[in-house]
């Protein structure tokens, strides 16, 4: 943004007053706002494996607590909400890398959905090796 | 721009932080949120857990995992509230809570890496 001179002799740009709520006036502001508050579902997540890494510190006592308190209603609840946050981030981060990052081949355009397939391969398959790693028996 | 600023070193690990959380991270709060207390799956036990959490790879995984989408988070909230709430008077204080809070989470995590 450029600087706007504003002297005695020179009065300032109008600029109109934004209200607070302007995010609720359509849909696609309030799908702005609500991506940008899936950096705090982010958070969170990493709030919740602090506190297991904590509880695996401690001792088998503590894993125990981690355990009983996941399953309080009040933090289910927060965990599913936080969780659909979390796929919202993902979809609308897959989406945006061919917007970023046009791929062309032989001077055409690779459509968005064959630029952003590789992205939903990789979160699967990390996904499912997470998961797998987490699950086994040993 | 009339003075060279630190944005693009923010952005960069908003960036990569964004990555790793769409990647890693909602199958870690499926599991461990969702999915465990619901008894959809069974919960591992401690020890398996502890074993995992000590292995080489599994510290470096987790160590990302922790701090990158702490930044990513540091940035986005950070203009979440520029934005939503629009006090630029508070915009200083606001950097300082969100970086500082994601460092913080950063060296815990750390920490608890170590001791593990």
């Amino acid at each position: 943004m450029s600087v706007q001179p504003s002297t005695e002799f020179h009065p300032r740009w109008y600029r109109a007053p934004v209200s607070t709520y302007w995010w609720m006036g359509s849909w696609r502001y309030s799908l702005f706002i609500l991506r940008e508050l899936t950096s705090v579902a982010v958070a969170w997540s990493v709030v919740v494996t602090l506190l297991l890494l904590r509880s695996l510190l401690k001792g088998p006592d503590a894993y125990a607590h981690f355990t009983h308190r996941m399953q309080a209603p009040w933090m289910l609840a927060l965990n599913i909400i936080a969780f659909c946050f979390l796929l919202l981030h993902t979809i609308t981060w897959f989406n945006l890398a061919p917007r970023a990052m046009p791929v062309r081949v032989g001077g055409k355009r690779v459509p968005e959905f064959l630029v952003a397939a590789p992205n939903y391969v990789l979160w699967v398959v990390a996904s499912a090796a997470i998961a797998w790693f987490v699950l086994r028996k040993s | 721009m009339s003075k060279p600023s630190n944005e693009g070193f923010f952005w960069l690990l908003f960036s990569a932080g964004g990555v790793v959380a769409a990647v890693f991270i909602p199958v870690l709060l499926f599991l461990f949120g969702v999915a465990f207390p619901l008894g959809w799956l069974p919960q591992p036990s401690y020890e398996h857990l502890l074993t995992l959490a000590r292995s080489p790879l599994a510290r470096i995984f987790l160590f990302v995992v922790c701090s990158l989408p702490l930044f990513h988070w540091a940035h986005r909230f950070r203009f979440t509230l520029y934005d939503g709430l629009q006090v630029k008077h508070l915009n200083e204080a606001i950097f300082v809570l969100c970086y500082g809070g994601a460092l913080v989470g950063t060296l815990l995590s750390g920490y608890l890496l170590l001791k593990i």
